[in-house]
């Protein structure tokens, strides 16, 4: 795109082995350590997640679709993903909608990859039942669906279930600042609420 | 070592390093050839300068089994920069000489504590007392909580705690003429804290800092004094200062 | 923006005004307290549970295993990224990678872009730069939104508004955002929530209408042509995601080996910055992903003083830096002066050593200026989630400083400590006894003790040295 790149590349490559003349490449990361065990993994993660000030409710596979229409507004327009395995009655399955499409949707219902417990993170990868990443970023409330099997105990045990080739999102309560004098406000542009269905 | 400032500036912190190392039994000498320990120079970027200053510091004190000084920032130097100054120097004579008198570098508070094994040093200091942790012992040497337990145990002695106490007190060296305002503006707020505890005396392990901090102490006509470690732990109850 | 730090002052000089403004003080104690205590109690969280020390030295140890064998890992990178379907360019300076953007941008015919915080984008005057082609590039981040609408600089590098207090931030958005598009609500209130409200309003027009994005990253992943951003508010979200176009400039040091090295870095990154377990946004993205974000992506790789760093010995260490900025938190100079007295997007303590080390040192005042702005009280190194070792950085940068100005006509300081060496080399040229008293007063003096006393006392003069006494009384044998 620019005649510059390729002498650049040729050029920083250079300096870079100019500038590492006799170090050794290879050194031994050591290794990270892990936490303690919890007793009660999924416990924790609600526990971590409602810290965030995000709603955390733990409900059982056969109450799920009637937590998910509790947690949506009445009169909400709702959008979802193709593939949630929960119907959620009234609401639009994602068609490829503009961004400003998006905009005029209350809330969107999402399913999750994996939860971690011990940060009290939910990770999107936006396969089947999670949705292009702009479906549960645009709308102001962002029901999420994990599962108790989903739930890991910290992020080391959460990165091996991860296909790198996908894109993920790691959400970790609503949207938030800290911009004003370093005191943490929840709600800017991302969902603010986060609306979390922990099925056990 | 007595460090130059104290040499200089403080010869009772020197004397009172003499009279507690022997009253715990230590045979004490005072190498006269020793000048200083080189940071002034290594601190302001002066390398070269401090070559033939470390090569005269490992020469003063090759030979002893320990080399005990009060003060974290000298300490400091000797046992983490003097092998950066020998590399300037290139001198594989002089880089071997600074292995092996670095090692037996000791702060005051570390040599009683960690070689002699002692906390209780038989002191009697009437007089309730702040403790400062200075910078270099806190950080760069890792004294912890050495100089606190020699403290508790002195008898008469009432020890307040310093709010914010792990903050630098702005003196660092040249930093304190670099950037002067910046160094009083940190040395006012230690000050204030100081004065906020009610103490009669603030003590700490480091002339240097005490220097900064007294000066404002006593520009602000506060009232409180600055005493080195050292003097209030050599004090008895015959010699009660 | 138009501010500019270009022609800033010394850091002496520029800490003067910082020191004499009230307000600014009291902005800064209570942001850095506020912060300070969370991190530290997450810390202590961690540590009862595992250790975070051991988590320190794990993520030293993949910054600094990408860096002794960044060649290899640049390039792996490349090839991952082209094969997931992303365009790589390579920037040897500034003006290089602000013309491939520029020309990305112009290429798609627009004449706004939408970005996500990144640092590096400042570093090189990307606004200023795209602002020159008719490019208006709007901040989204709300520290960066209240920077740029009130014509400032940034003063910190995870909260660049950090000396603005919530009562001038709500002047700015009143008079400032009716000029840049939506204006904030009338009756405004300096309440967080209401500022954060106002930004959100104001700023998700551009969002919905952008088609270019820029950003920077946190992290590179060689292995899989990964890129991470770690963000709070979801505006780095809309920048990754909205846009058909995304352009990220990422520094050469942002390489990490494997996507598992993410594991100790994701831990230490939060806890050290915001004071979180987690940020609440973290995106990966891995080149195009057909049906989802931006279909077009680019990555420029850039130099712009990185390989110099890379070359010093000591100072490499410093590209270990994740941009936390745990170091200013903590750092007792930073607190008083903020962080325009450092003149650069860097500030703080790993400033104090990033733009000497990035520029190099010898030219210009205000960078040589930079690593005496520190006591060396050691609490950057003591914070560092990546371990750098700050002050020795620093004392190591002073020497190339003094290096640097060798052979020159030598400053008053100079001589003062030639001459101390001379003196201190050899305690028979002290002329022993009592003259050593007189010794360090007089280098005192020469540094200009009208320095020290225009608000310390000096101590009075003892009656005798040290060695005075310990030979007058045969080391304290007798008398005394």
């Amino acid at each position: 795109m620019v005649e510059a790149s390729k002498p650049a590349r040729e050029e920083i490559l250079g300096r870079v082995r100019r500038a590492l003349a006799g170090v050794e490449p290879g050194y031994a990361v050591p290794p990270s350590p892990r936490i303690a065990p919890v007793s009660d993994v999924v416990a924790h993660f609600a526990e971590r997640v409602a810290d965030y000030r995000a709603v955390v409710e733990r409900c059982s596979a056969a109450d799920l679709a009637a937590g998910v229409a509790a947690a949506l507004p009445a009169g909400a327009r709702v959008v979802v993903p193709a593939g949630l395995t929960v119907p959620v009655p009234g609401a639009d399955e994602d068609a490829g909608f503009t961004a400003a499409e998006l905009d005029g949707y209350d809330a969107v219902v999402t399913e999750a990859r994996v939860g971690i417990a011990e940060t009290g993170t939910i990770v999107l990868d936006h396969g089947p039942g999670q949705g292009r990443r702009a479906i549960s970023l645009v709308p102001d409330r962002h029901v999420c669906i994990v599962r108790a099997d989903q739930v890991v105990p910290d992020v080391p045990d959460a990165l091996p279930l991860l296909d790198p080739r996908r894109p993920h999102t790691w959400i970790s309560g609503p949207s938030a600042t800290s911009d004003i004098e370093l005191d943490r406000v929840e709600g800017v542009h991302g969902p603010r609420t986060l609306h979390v269905l922990l099925v056990d | 070592m007595v460090t130059c400032i104290n040499d200089a500036l403080y010869p009772d912190t020197g004397r009172a390093v003499v009279t507690l190392l022997r009253r715990l039994g230590v045979e004490v000498e005072f190498p006269e050839s020793q000048t200083c320990c080189a940071q002034p120079m290594v601190n302001t970027g002066y390398l070269d300068e401090a070559v033939p200053v470390v090569r005269n510091f490992v020469e003063a004190f090759e030979g002893y089994d320990a080399v005990v000084t009060p003060s974290g920032s000298c300490a400091g130097c000797a046992r983490h920069q003097h092998a950066i100054v020998a590399r300037r120097g290139a001198d594989p004579a002089l880089a071997a000489a600074v292995e092996a008198t670095s090692a037996r570098v000791y702060e005051l508070s570390e040599f009683l504590v960690d070689v002699l094994g002692v906390t209780d040093v038989g002191a009697y200091y009437p007089h309730t007392v702040t403790y400062h942790p200075t910078c270099h012992s806190l950080r760069m040497l890792g004294v912890g909580d050495r100089p606190r337990r020699l403290l508790e145990r002195v008898r008469g002695l009432t020890l307040r705690e310093l709010p914010a106490a792990d903050q630098c007190c702005g003196f660092g060296g040249t930093f304190a003429v670099k950037n002067a305002e910046t160094s009083v503006a940190m040395g006012s707020d230690k000050a204030r804290h100081v004065r906020d505890t009610g103490a009669e005396v603030l003590v700490a392990g480091d002339n240097s800092c005490l220097t900064h901090i007294g000066g404002l102490l006593s520009r602000q006509q506060s009232g409180v004094r600055t005493v080195h470690l050292a003097e209030i732990l050599a004090s008895t109850e015959g010699a009660a200062r | 923006m138009s501010a500019t730090f270009v022609g800033m002052p010394a850091f002496p000089a520029a800490a003067h005004a910082a020191l004499g403004n009230a307000q600014l003080r009291h902005n800064l104690a209570h942001a850095t307290g506020t912060i300070r205590a969370k991190r530290q109690r997450l810390v202590d969280e961690l540590d009862a549970s595992c250790s975070w020390e051991e988590l320190r030295l794990a993520g030293a140890g993949v910054k600094e295993s990408a860096l002794v064998d960044l060649g290899t890992h640049l390039e792996r990178l490349e090839e991952t990224l082209t094969a997931n379907g992303a365009t790589v360019h390579w920037a040897r300076d500034a003006a290089e990678a602000n013309a491939v953007v520029a020309a990305i941008v112009k290429a798609h015919g627009v004449d706004e872009v939408v970005k996500v915080k990144s640092m590096v984008t400042q570093e090189i005057g990307l606004n200023e730069a795209l602002a020159a082609e008719g490019i208006a590039a709007w901040e989204t981040d709300l520290a960066e939104l209240i920077v740029q609408l009130g014509d400032d600089l940034p003063s910190h590098i995870l909260v660049p508004a950090i000396h603005r207090n919530r009562a001038e931030i709500r002047e700015i958005f009143l008079e400032r955002m009716a000029a840049a598009g939506r204006p904030a609500p009338a009756d405004l209130t300096d309440e967080p929530a209401a500022l954060a409200a106002a930004a959100r309003e104001h700023l998700r027009e551009k969002f919905l209408r952008a088609k270019v994005g820029i950003s920077g990253a946190n992290f590179a992943v060689a292995e899989t042509g990964t890129l991470v951003v770690v963000e709070s508010e979801g505006n780095g979200r809309m920048c990754l995601t909205l846009p058909e176009v995304l352009v990220s400039v990422v520094g050469i040091e942002k390489v990490v080996p494997t996507f598992h090295d993410l594991d100790s870095l994701l831990r230490l990154l939060p806890r050290s910055s915001t004071g979180e377990r987690m940020n609440p946004y973290t995106s990966t993205w891995s080149g195009v992903t057909p049906g989802d974000g931006p279909q077009e992506v680019h990555v420029v790789l850039l130099d712009n003083g990185r390989t110099n760093a890379l070359a010093d010995e000591v100072g490499r260490q410093a590209l270990r830096c994740i941009r936390c900025s745990a170091c200013l938190n903590v750092c007792p100079v930073y607190e008083r002066t903020g962080g325009h007295a450092y003149g650069s997007v860097y500030p703080g303590p790993i400033g104090a050593i990033l733009n000497p080390l990035l520029k190099g040192v010898g030219h210009d005042d205000q960078v040589d200026s930079l690593p005496y702005a520190s006591s060396l009280c050691g609490a950057c190194f003591e914070a560092c989630p990546v371990r750098i070792d700050i002050p020795s950085v620093l004392v190591d940068q002073r020497a190339k400083v003094v290096d640097a100005h060798r052979g020159g006509r030598p400053k008053v300081e100079a001589l003062a400590f030639k001459g101390a060496a001379v003196a201190l080399s050899d305690s028979r040229r002290l002329g022993l006894g009592e003259r050593f008293t007189g010794l360090g007063l007089r280098i005192g003096r020469r540094f200009g003790a009208s320095k020290w006393t225009s608000a310390r006392d000096l101590p009075p003069a003892p009656r005798e040295s040290f060695r005075a006494w310990w030979r007058r009384t045969e080391g304290g044998g007798h008398g005394g």
